[in-house]
């Protein structure tokens, strides 16, 4: 059209979905989709009880139940720990009372919230997508627009279907050029978190662009997603291509046949406009990029497995320094220790960020024929009940049980320490989620971050380790 | 919601960058299904050891901090999860401003969500207040929503910039809910286009 200023694939989503503009700029937006779990949602069904309010759209909405549940073979029998079994019956008895569609825990289609929504074809492109969670960025590798919120916003969304809220700014990053071999979609993006800090992106809507994004899969594109909040970003996009449409076709959710086909002509137009303008640009090359491991306790303090731990003494600014102190203090770290030299006692391979049958392939290529070493206690927890069935289809299951590994039921596990599945004090892990901050797989538990199959390495060492030494 | 107009009060410094919300309540006090009681469980790592006796060198467990009403800290104050028992374990302990020189965006929209004030300030700013607030119980410092001023022991009176709509919510105590029903002429127009428009997009049933 003539006239319109180019636009980013952020303002076309924003831009078609704007209900009304309030006089202050705040927007009334619409949303598409919203995705419920049993943590963030008790106190929002409680405030439409008391206004008597219904759910506006209960045919746009799913809930799931992930964080607090078991993944041990026996959660059959039910949740053991009251408060978290008060938690799950309370979203049980909301969906029933508002009509919810929802996913119970013996449904094979249960696991993470944000696994699920793509899975399901639930989260399509173009859409807007909310869930009372921050790693609802994770949706964003779709072309949506996907971001968390809080619980006050979580009643909002049920009540009317829509947010109050202001534009984000428009940042671009772009990774150019071809990932080395060894390297994954979690090196990229720890890579950028490494560069750009966790406030890096606050206030702005990250579009991740370049060849090395175009070259990643579904999987790999939301593992970039996912940690867009962990750079300070509330979204992160990808335009959407031929990968994104036949990822798409088929899922139980998803548009089918002349619908599809609708859809798809219409998501051809959302990539961003040539001379679009971005606040901010920041391009990575990706050929210098190698597998990465965090050592501090946030994601920013990441460093390529084959450095040594950084020397605070090394640190000009004074504050900096004492952070970096605090951080080694926690993390039991001593400056000049080679990275891969770094005993662990427990791996997690599971969560959002990694949980998806690739990521569940790439460790089991590493753990088959080898074996966790002596002293490891390594989990395996596949992001959904449907990842689970397609791993024991393909017999990763056995690879991964005879290599010493333990194979789980899907949920948030070990994540965050809010199930059974914690770490004690002291204990470190080699972790394949998002958070390393103090305590977040349990009071005392110390973090490293990592891909996959750099878990499955560590996994089989007993020690943080180089995957490209296991090709 | 409580409206926000003018606090005064005893502030409490907390010259610590990046605050995660996992510092602020971790994820094993999220399995409440109320909004209230999360205050003892404000920085809980920080404010009790092992044994979950009170550490007392933290900020919180020292007079007249106890009582403290608005919270100064460094930047990136609130990143992390969604948790909305961040900011409801604030109120609880009974924090009604956080002032800061920048918030993450989920946990400062959840803060006016809650009838908490955050203020964005300069850095030499913030640690000008944190030096107020460390004289203790004598130099309180006073929040004027309606004037958008933060007033320091002094008397010197500090500006500070807020949406003009979180403004008037908070100056009023509006539930955004039922601001947002007056617009529902428009938002059942709005499905309406999209059902045309966007008739790709399946109900989940
Ligand atoms: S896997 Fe971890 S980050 Fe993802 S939703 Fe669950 S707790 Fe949150």
């Amino acid at each position: 059209m003539a006239g319109t200023p180019p636009r980013t694939l952020f303002d076309k989503v924003w831009d078609s979905h704007v209900v009304e503009t309030l006089p202050d700029g705040t927007c009334l937006l619409y949303i598409d989709r919203h995705l419920v779990h049993e943590v963030t949602s008790p106190q929002a069904f409680e405030g439409l009880r008391m206004a008597g309010r219904k759910v506006r759209r209960p045919d746009a909405t799913l809930a799931v139940v992930d964080h607090n549940i078991a993944t041990s073979s026996d959660r059959a029998a039910g949740i053991a720990e009251p408060e978290s079994r008060l938690q799950v019956e309370t979203l049980e008895q909301n969906v029933a009372a508002f009509g919810v569609p929802y996913f119970p825990i013996l449904d094979a289609r249960q696991g993470i919230v944000h696994i699920i929504g793509p899975e399901q074809g639930i989260s399509l492109p173009a859409t807007t997508i909310v869930c009372g969670d921050s790693h609802t960025s994770t949706h964003g590798a779709l072309g949506a627009l996907a971001f968390g919120i809080g619980t006050s916003e979580v009643e909002h969304v049920l009540a009317t279907q829509t947010l109050l809220q202001k534009p984000a700014k428009n940042m671009l990053v772009r990774v150019d050029g071809k990932l080395p071999l060894g390297c994954t979609a979690k090196d990229i993006v720890l890579a950028i978190i490494g560069t750009i800090g966790t406030a890096g992106g606050t206030g702005h809507v990250i579009e991740y662009a370049g060849e090395a994004i175009r070259a990643l899969d579904m999987a790999g594109r939301m593992t970039v997603c996912n940690m867009s909040i962990e750079a300070g970003a509330r979204a992160g996009m990808i335009a959407p291509d031929e990968t994104t449409f036949a990822y798409v076709r088929g899922k139980p959710y998803a548009p089918k046949g002349e619908a599809l086909e609708r859809a798809i002509a219409y998501w051809r137009t959302l990539p961003s406009d040539e001379g679009a303008h971005y606040d901010k640009t920041v391009i990575i090359d990706a050929a210098a990029i190698a597998p990465m491991v965090t050592w501090g306790t946030n994601p920013e303090a990441v460093l390529p497995i084959t450095a040594t731990v950084p020397d605070p003494a090394a640190e000009p600014d004074v504050e900096k320094r004492a952070r970096m102190q605090r951080m080694l203090d926690y993390m039991a770290l001593t400056p000049g220790q080679k990275l891969s030299d770094v005993p662990i006692d427990v791996v997690f391979i599971g969560s959002c960020t990694n949980g998806r049958i690739e990521d569940i392939r790439a460790a089991a290529k590493v753990a088959q024929g080898r074996h966790v070493a002596d002293g490891v206690r390594a989990l395996v927890v596949p992001g959904s009940g449907i990842v689970k069935q397609q791993a024991e289809a393909e017999g990763l299951d056995r690879i991964l049980l005879d290599a010493g590994f333990e194979w789980r039921e899907a949920g948030c596990s070990m994540c965050l320490g809010m199930n059974p599945d914690k770490l004690t004090p002291g204990q470190r892990c080699a972790s394949t989620s998002n958070r390393n901050f103090e305590g977040r797989q349990g009071p005392g538990g110390r973090t490293h971050l990592l891909s996959p199959a750099m878990a499955a390495a560590a996994a089989v060492s007993g020690h943080l380790a180089d995957v490209r030494e296991f090709a | 919601m409580q409206p926000f107009t003018t606090l005064t009060g005893i502030a409490a410094p907390l010259p610590l960058a990046n605050v995660d919300t996992d510092k602020i309540i971790p994820a094993r006090f999220l399995k409440t299904i109320k909004r209230t009681g999360l205050g003892v469980h404000l920085f809980d790592t920080l404010r009790y050891d092992e044994t979950g006796a009170e550490r007392p060198e933290f900020v919180l467990n020292r007079e007249p901090y106890r009582h403290a009403e608005i919270l100064i800290a460094h930047e990136n104050f609130g990143c992390g999860s969604s948790r909305e028992h961040a900011p409801w374990a604030l109120l609880d302990f009974g924090i009604r401003c956080v002032i800061a020189p920048d918030f993450a965006d989920i946990f400062h929209g959840n803060c006016f969500k809650n009838g908490i004030l955050p203020i964005r300030l300069p850095r030499e700013i913030c640690d000008a207040l944190i030096e107020d607030a460390r004289l203790g119980g004598n130099a309180r410092i006073t929040v004027d929503l309606q004037r958008q001023v933060v007033v320091r022991p002094s008397g010197e009176e500090i500006p500070f910039q807020i949406d003009d709509f979180r403004r008037h919510s908070l100056l009023e105590g509006l539930d955004d809910i039922g601001q947002t029903l007056q617009h529902a002429p428009s938002i059942d127009a709005y499905e309406q286009r999209q059902t045309a428009d966007h008739s790709w997009v399946p109900a989940i049933v």
